[in-house]
């Protein structure tokens, strides 16, 4: 079952040093309020994904990992440095599915598929691929509240690849979800990603998951967020979240993740 | 990606893992029968308005009172009757409906553009936020006088009353409403690039929409009640007989059945206006949101 493993701790925010990229984060800063009154949350960030690469950015809560995601999804500015999406607007999903209550599952795709232009007569047929894309062929019709928490994940995951964009953000999407239906959308996923050759920066505090998903996990230190290390992840995909490989490689980045948690004890 | 065989057989093993939890996640969504929504949500109004009635006999049989006070159910039927055969009873109610309906919809034209600048405008809000809501509690009745020596003894005096009793209701409910729209939807907005008019359009006002229908419901309620106030107050021929002047007339014959019957047709319309229109469209919105918890 367990292939050569192979981690290679790159330098820092090393990513791929040239050409072509999905996103790139250059000397990121981030401070909310007045510059020199609060403490910055987010400290020289420079970060590159590669089109097609799957990224896992790994932290501690409040780290900073949803304020990083927000400023490149443009729905908020960074306080100095740049961000570059050469893509256009990237589509995000949120932890809380942010389906709209008032439109069907299959409206909600609709939606977004309108505000990213799509003409009227192609939408409905769209919309209804993108669920059979991720098995809910039959929902169309359905509302939110009769969806369960996985089915929500699902339709939000269609309605973000309905923008078209070739990026996807992920704000841990699945923590609020049972381990086996979790364990189901990691596969969906993967095998989205690998279908569609997309990019995904997904965010999480849950190395198991992280490590089962990427290409490449990032881990970001608190308070400042800074990026602590990196490992390139080459085990080959489906992985199994149980397997040797996945766990072996998560107990080590766990010590180093508590490490950088523990730096903040008072001294 | 070394062995496609083993990525196919373990993706059709997930499809199966994730139809049988979709099926088990899934909980079917019951109508409540016809028979067990009689039982419970017609039946107990029906008994209360039967023992109210049977209260009101009782009292009568008793003579606690002089008829003239207190006149019987049946005395009170029988002024009913009479408008009935007179061929007036609907020409009364309707021309108070009428009037309420149009300055409500007057008021719902005024309110909701008000409603929205003072939620999305912060100079606005502050200015004139508290205006509306100090608005709200002024009894609408206080407009009364004031509108007659403006406007006259006219239709543009009730519907000047029914405005101020009903535009701050729909506004504010309209203010709430906005108030209350989860961020993560404006977020999930923009990010889909719903932003400025298209944000209001598809994102702001649909998920505002259940705290505007509130407000709409309490704009009628207000406006029934502003002119019912005016009507009785302020008297004119022009007018013509709606139901505040009918029950301003039988209290100048001293007649207490049509007194009573007054009243109860009053009450009976701003009821059944917001049972036939207004309940059925909050209920439709809510439910079809899964806001509606269906009581068991
Ligand atoms: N709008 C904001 N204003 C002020 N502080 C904020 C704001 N958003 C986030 N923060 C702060 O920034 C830090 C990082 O938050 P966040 O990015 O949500 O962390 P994470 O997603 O990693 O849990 C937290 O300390 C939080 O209090
Ligand atoms: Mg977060």
């Amino acid at each position: 079952m367990t292939t050569a493993l192979t981690t290679s701790p790159d330098a820092p925010g090393a990513g791929h040093p040239d050409g072509d990229f999905a996103v790139r984060l250059s000397h990121v800063h981030k401070t909310f309020g007045r510059p020199g009154t609060a403490a910055p949350v987010l400290d020289d960030i420079s970060l590159t994904v590669a089109p097609g690469e799957f990224v896992t950015l790994l932290g501690a809560s409040g780290c900073g990992k949803s304020t990083l995601l927000n400023l490149v999804a443009g729905l908020d500015r960074p306080t100095s440095g740049t961000i570059d999406v050469p893509g256009g607007r990237p589509a995000l999903m949120f932890q809380d599915h942010a389906l709209f209550p008032w439109l069907t599952a299959g409206k909600n795709i609709e939606l977004a598929l309108r505000l990213a232009g799509v003409a009227k007569a192609e939408r409905q047929a769209e919309a209804e691929r993108l669920l059979e894309l991720v098995r809910l062929g039959g929902s169309y019709k359905k509302r939110v509240h009769e969806l369960s928490g996985g089915m929500r994940q699902r339709v939000a995951l269609a309605r973000s690849l309905a923008q078209g964009s070739q990026v996807l953000l992920m704000d841990e999407p699945f923590a609020a979800l049972d381990a086996i239906t979790r364990d189901v959308l990691h596969n969906e996923i993967t095998r989205i990603w690998a279908e569609r050759r997309l990019a995904v920066l997904f965010v999480t505090h849950n190395v198991r998951e992280a490590v089962r998903l990427a290409e490449r996990v990032v881990l970001l230190s608190s308070r400042p967020g800074r990026i602590a290390r990196e490992w390139r992840i080459d085990l080959p995909q489906p992985r199994r979240i149980e397997s040797a490989g996945v766990a072996d490689l998560s107990i080590e980045i766990t010590e180093e993740l508590r490490g950088e948690i523990r730096r903040h004890v008072q001294h | 990606m070394s062995s496609t065989d083993t990525l196919r057989t373990s993706a059709d093993d997930a499809a199966g893992v994730e139809a049988g939890l979709d099926a088990l996640e899934t909980v079917p969504l019951q109508r409540t029968p016809v028979t067990v929504v009689l039982r419970r949500k017609v039946l107990p109004p029906v008994l209360g308005v039967v023992v109210v009635l049977a209260v009101w006999q009782l009292a009568y049989s008793l003579e606690l009172t002089t008829p003239d006070k207190l006149p019987s159910p049946a005395d009170v039927w029988d002024s009913l009757t009479e408008l009935w055969y007179a061929g007036t009873l609907f020409s009364i109610i309707w021309t108070s409906v009428w009037r309420g309906l149009s300055g409500f919809l007057l008021s719902v034209l005024i309110g909701t553009p008000i409603g929205l600048l003072v939620a999305q405008v912060k100079p606005v809000r502050a200015a004139l936020g508290p205006v509306l809501s100090g608005l709200q509690s002024l009894p609408s009745v206080a407009w009364v006088p004031a509108a007659v020596i403006w406007l006259g003894i006219n239709n543009s005096a009730m519907y000047a009353v029914i405005l101020l009793g009903a535009v701050p209701s729909i506004a504010n409910g309209l203010i709430a409403g906005v108030d209350q729209v989860p961020p993560v939807f404006l977020r999930a907005g923009q990010t889909l690039g719903a932003t400025g008019l298209r944000g209001a359009r598809h994102i702001l006002l649909p998920a505002a929409l259940p705290g505007y229908l509130a407000g709409l419901k309490q704009g009628w309620a207000f406006s029934w009640r502003s002119l019912m106030a005016a009507e009785l107050i302020a008297s004119s021929p022009d007018l013509g007989l709606g139901l505040g002047r009918y029950l301003e007339n039988q209290r100048e014959f001293t007649n207490m059945s049509g007194v009573l019957l007054g009243i109860l047709l009053i009450l009976t319309v701003g009821v059944a206006i917001d049972l036939l229109f207004f309940s059925p469209l909050e209920r439709h919105v809510l439910r079809s949101r899964g806001l509606l918890v269906t009581t068991r």
